[in-house]
Parts: structure tokens; sequence; C-alpha cells
């Protein structure tokens, strides 16, 4: 299955993009844009694998993730304007009030 | 053996009636007739049993334990037992009747708080009478020191009652210690506490005599704390803060007899252990002397009577010592009505007057001849004057030392007798005669008769015990007539001396005090013993607490402070890699998988 492994490595590299971007990235939405990279490249992973196994639940579950993944933004979203309006900025490295 | 079921069981009745139903109790009066009708028909039991010459035991399983009970409870009626009952519950109740018009003056609860005191004493008492067990003897042993120091502490406001009552205790405590070590260590030996079972073994010579010196010796220093024996006679004195109707009961006529009653019960077992005996007898003299001399310098009524039973105490105690128990045990039952006659009349006076300062007082008998008149014959008989009850005990205790072979202690008892008719006549001298005080708003007067009655009755029984005697002969006690002649010289040498002093003042006071200037001196601050506690208790037990606290403080407070500061020291660095940026622990969890699926993957390809 040659197929598989390309949508695998295709994932991986999503994953690890989007892994990155939530690292390295200063600015919340860019963090929330990671977030969303990381969980398509789930998505991929279940929908590659339910080809292969020819089961519809896999294909489900992407969809049931992808609404998921909408309420999530919104509410990310949501967070971060409220950050904006109190603190007057996004930037992550200054939302740091839980330093010990 | 219902009749002495009956007459331990009244009390409590009374007892626990007033315990547990509040509103009788708080009526005060009325619960003071409860018990006093307790008592009354107690004593009427009693009196029976004794007049019928019942003996008998009665003993029931209590502890089970491997092949028979391990302890056993029950009634022992015997010679002992029924003429003391008689006493107990006699005396017990001529106070109660006493008490309800000397403690008019209380609120009803109080008094009724001290009705459920009294009948629980005089249920201890009885129950330790009729015990038939050591084991039963001891739990009874601690009631009655209980109760005791509830009454000493009646008025538990007053600071000096209060303290009276915990030295008290304390010092009763240290004797018991002994008591209940000796009683499980003489079970450890013979396997039983009943005194039947003992006694016959003591009989048949299968005692295990090992250890019995130790044992017999711890036992008696029980005695030694409840007779206020030499060295532990110094909370007596302290315990006439209490109530002087309580001060008759408890610490004159039957709970300090409890001691000798003790020794005598155990008399069987201690001829097996002369050395045993000895102690006792010469401690018991020394004891009778100390106490007397102290009696001679105090001015305090109530505390010269509370010494002076520390004396007579010491006769007893060096009656039974000297192998003469019945003696001693005889002068137990006489000491006991006129002591209890003393100290009702000393109430008596103090509820007149309202000192109890005898050099204060003076020129009562014209005011309060009853009282005046029961006084002086319960001071003739404590002095052993012809023919009152106190003459023929102390005739017999004098003889059973003689006769026991022991002149030391008949030359200390001999002395002890000159200073008990000398600082009594004192009393009477100071008290009743001689140049009357301002009493300011007091008018001293006679009790009412709910007082007097008791005082005539126990004044009745002194004499009347004593011309018992004159007509039926001494019993079975013939005292050489030297004995006789000298101990009434002694007698009359005391009174003689008193009324030198005190009386006619012929004899100035100051003549006598210096050639014994020493004596005085020691006498007067009681043989420096409170002091010697204190300071024992002060350098002791305060030192050896310093050291615990010390310990406490800088070890094992040390160990756990170092443990805490270690804690927040820890804390304190680790603090810092909490950076507050999510990112940064984004990166260590992300990390950390990558780590984990490295190890997985190096872990499976070897």
């Amino acid at each position: 299955m040659p197929a598989l492994n390309a949508y695998l490595v295709v994932a991986a590299l999503v994953f690890a993009i989007g892994l990155f971007g939530v690292l390295t990235r200063r600015n919340a939405v860019g963090i929330l844009l990671g977030i969303e990279l990381m969980l398509n490249a789930v998505n991929i992973n279940l929908v590659a694998f339910a080809r292969l196994h020819g089961d519809p639940v896999g294909l489900l579950f992407a969809l049931f993730t992808i609404a998921i993944t909408v309420a999530e933004v919104a509410v990310g979203l949501a967070v971060v304007i409220v950050i904006f309006r109190v603190r007057r900025t996004i930037d992550a490295d200054r939302l740091d009030l839980l330093r010990g | 053996m219902d009749r002495a079921l009956a007459v331990l069981a009244l009390p409590f009745a009374s007892f626990l009636l007033l315990a547990l139903v509040p509103p009788l109790r708080r009526r005060g009066v009325l619960a003071g007739w409860v018990g006093i009708l307790a008592m009354a028909v107690a004593f009427v039991q009693a009196l029976l049993l004794w007049r019928s010459g019942v003996q008998g035991t009665e003993i029931l399983p209590w502890l089970p334990g491997d092949g028979g009970p391990m302890a056993t409870v029950g009634l022992l009626v015997d010679g002992l037992s029924a003429p003391m009952l008689v006493l107990v519950t006699l005396v017990s109740l001529l106070v109660q009747v006493y008490s309800l018009a000397y403690l008019d003056d209380e609120p009803p609860r109080s008094l009724g708080r001290y009705y459920v005191y009294q009948s629980l004493f005089a249920f201890s008492m009885l129950g330790l009478v009729l015990s038939p067990t050591y084991l039963q003897m001891f739990v009874f042993w601690e009631l009655v020191g209980l109760c005791s120091y509830l009454l000493i502490g009646f008025w538990y406001t007053r600071p000096a009652a209060a303290r009276a009552a915990v030295k008290a205790f304390w010092t009763t405590k240290l004797g018991d210690l002994g008591f209940v070590a000796g009683i499980v260590m003489l079970w450890a030996n013979t396997g039983t506490f009943e005194f039947e079972a003992l006694f016959r073994m003591a009989k048949d010579q299968t005692l295990p005599l090992e250890g019995f010196t130790t044992i017999m010796f711890l036992i008696y220093l029980g005695a030694v704390g409840k007779s206020a024996q030499f060295p532990l006679h110094v909370w007596l004195p302290d315990a006439m803060e209490g109530p002087t109707p309580v001060s008759a009961l408890i610490h004159a006529a039957t709970m300090v007899t409890a001691g000798v009653f003790l020794v005598a019960r155990s008399e069987p077992l201690l001829v097996l252990v002369p050395t045993v005996l000895t102690v006792v007898a010469r401690v018991g003299a020394f004891t009778a002397f100390l106490a007397a001399t102290m009696a001679c310098v105090e001015s305090d009524i109530k505390r010269v009577l509370a010494y002076s039973t520390v004396s007579q105490l010491g006769y007893m105690m060096a009656a039974a010592g000297a192998g003469a128990t019945d003696a001693g045990f005889f002068h137990l039952l006489t000491h006991g009505v006129f002591k209890a006659l003393l100290f009702l009349g000393a109430g008596a006076v103090i509820h007149a007057v309202g000192t109890n300062d005898i050099f204060r007082m003076g020129g009562l008998w014209r005011a309060m001849p009853h009282t005046g008149l029961v006084f002086v014959i319960g001071t003739l008989a404590l002095a052993g004057v012809w023919p009152l009850a106190g003459f023929f005990s102390k005739e017999a205790v004098l003889a059973g030392v003689v006769a026991g072979g022991r002149p030391g202690v008949f030359v200390l008892l001999a002395v002890t007798a000159l200073l008990t008719a000398f600082y009594m006549f004192r009393v009477i001298f100071l008290t009743f005669f001689g140049h009357g005080h301002p009493h300011g708003e007091h008018h001293p007067h006679d009790p009412p008769w709910l007082m007097r009655a008791p005082l005539w009755l126990l004044a009745g029984l002194t004499i009347g015990i004593g011309l018992r005697f004159v007509i039926g002969g001494a019993g079975e006690h013939h005292p050489p007539a030297w004995l006789t002649a000298l101990s009434l010289a002694l007698a009359a040498a005391g009174i003689a001396l008193a009324w030198g002093m005190y009386g006619a003042r012929v004899v100035p006071v100051e003549l006598v005090r210096r050639p014994l200037a020493i004596i005085d001196v020691f006498a007067r601050r009681r043989y420096f013993l409170d002091a010697i506690y204190v300071g024992i208790y002060r350098g002791l037990m305060l030192g050896f607490s310093r050291v615990v606290g010390w310990i406490d403080r800088y070890i094992v407070d040390g160990i756990l402070n170092v443990l805490s500061a270690w804690s927040l020291r820890a804390g304190d660095a680790l603090r810092r890699i909490q950076s507050g940026q999510p990112q940064d622990y984004v990166y260590g969890v992300a990390f950390g998988v990558l780590l984990l699926l490295v190890w997985a993957q190096w872990w499976r390809s070897p």
C-alpha cells in the first residue's frame, strides 16, 4: 500500500508544521492556526485508515472532528478577543500571568 | 447476707436517685432528707446485722478467665466488717443530719450536690468494708478517694479548697500506686484476690513466700497514703478546707481509717512478714508523735483535730504493727465516735464564731454550754480519761504494744498520750474558757437541735461505750496496773500543763517553749515536709519537664523544622521553571512525547 504511506507522510508533515507554528508563533491567532493544522493532520490519518479498512466509521469520525474544530476555533478566537480587550495585546510572550 | 446487701444498696439507691433526678437534687433540703432516710434504714440494718452475729461470705464471679473466674466480687461479713458497718452508717447518718443545719446557707443546688457526694461516699465506704477480695477493695478504695476529693473541693470556688482537694487526691494516689502494684503481684504469685483463699493458704503454709515482703510492703503503702501516715500525712491537715461535717465523716471517722482497716484485714498475711510489721509499728509510732507535736503549736481548731487524727491513726497502726490488731481496731471504732463528736463540736463553734483561730475565741462556755459540754466529753475521751471510751481503747493499744515487745514504740506512744491531753486541753481552755473576744456582729450561741442532736448522741455513745467496759470488764485485754496508772498520770499531766499554760496562765508559755525551741520551730513549719515536697516537685519534676521540653522543642520540633525548611527551599528553586508561557509548556509536552517515541523505538530495536 504505497498510497497509505504517502497519506501518512503528508499527515506527519502537516502535523509537524502545525506544531512548529504553535511553538514558534508569538501571535495568539497564529497559534490557533497551528492547532488547526495539527487537527487536520489527524483528520487525514483518519480518512486514510478508513479508506484502507473500508470502514465508514473513520470518515464519520473525521467529520465529527471537523465539527468540533469549528467550535474550538470559535471559542478560541473569542478568548483571544477577550484577552486583547483586557491586556491590549495578543503577544504570547507577554501573556505570562502564571509565571512562578 | 440480705441485710448486708441492703446496707450497701440503700446509699447507692439514694445516690442514683439524687444524681439522676435533677429536680429532686435541686430542691436541696429534700435531697438531704432522701439521703438521710436511706442512711437511717441502712444504719438500722447494719445494727441488726451486727447484733445477729451473722457471719459469712457471698461471692460471685466477675472477670471471666481460663479455669474459673479471674476475679470475684461479693460481700464479706465478719467480726471486722460488721462493727465497722455500724460505725460508718452511724457517723454517716449523724453527719448528714448535722449537715442539713450546718450548710443551711448553701443554695439548694449545692446542698443537693453535697448529698449526692455524701450518698456516693457512704456506698463506697460500705463497699470497701464489705469487700471479700483485694480487687474489690481497691475499686471502692479509689471511689472513697474520689468522694474525698469531691467533698474537700465542695467549695471549689475557693482556691485553697481546690488546691487542697488536688493535693489530697495526688498524695493518696502515691500510696495507691503501691497498693495496686502489691495486689497485682500477689495475684501473680497466688492466682487469687480473695481474702479467704489467701488466709487459708497462709494457714496451710502453702503461700509462696518469695517476694512476699515486698508485696505486703506495697499493700501497706496504700494504707500509708489513705491513713495519712508519715511521710504521706501532709494532705490531711489541708483537707480541712472542706466543710466541717465532711472532715468529721471522711477525714476523721471513716475514710482515713480505711488504711487501718486494710492492715487489720491483712493481718493473717502480715504476720508472715515481721519486717513489714516492724515498719508498720515504727512508722505508726513516729507518725503519732510527729503529728502530736504539730498539733501543739497549731492555732486552727480544725487543723489541731486533723493532726490529732493523724496522731491517733499512728496509734492504731502501731498497735497493728505490734501484733495487737484487735486493739488497734477497737481504738479505730471508739476514735471514730469521739473524733466525729469533736469535729462536729468544732463545726458548731466555727459556725457560731465565724473563725477557725482558737486565739480569737475564748469564753464560749457561757455562750454555748451544750457544745462546750460535749466537746469536753470528746476531749476527755481522746485524752484517755477513765471511764470514757478512749481510755479503754488507748489502754488496749498500749498494752498490746507492751505485749508485742516494742519498748521504743511504747515510749513514743506514751509521750504522745501526754501531748494529746495537752493539745486538746489547750484548745478547750483557749476556746471555751478565759476571756471572751469581741466577735463583731456574731453573737455565739448553741446550734439548732438538728446539729445538737448528733452531738449529744455521739457524746452519749462515748460515755456509753466506756461505761459498758467499766461494768463488763475490759474484755480480753488485761493491761497491767502500772500501765493504767501511767496512762492516767500522763493524761493528768497533759491536762495540768495545758491548764497551767492556757487556763490559769500561771506557767508562762515562753518557759516551756524556750527549752523546746528547736521542736517548736520545726513543728510550726510542719517539719519542712511540705517545703521538701514542693522542693522535690520543683527540682525533680519541673527539672525533668524542662529536659523533656528542651528535647521536644529542639530535637523533635527541630527535625520537623529542618524538613519543612528544605521543602520550602526546594519549592523556591523549582518555582523558576514555571515561566507562565503556554508555549513553553506545549514545547515540554511535545519534547516529552518525542522522547517517549524515541525511547519506544530504541527499546524495540535490539
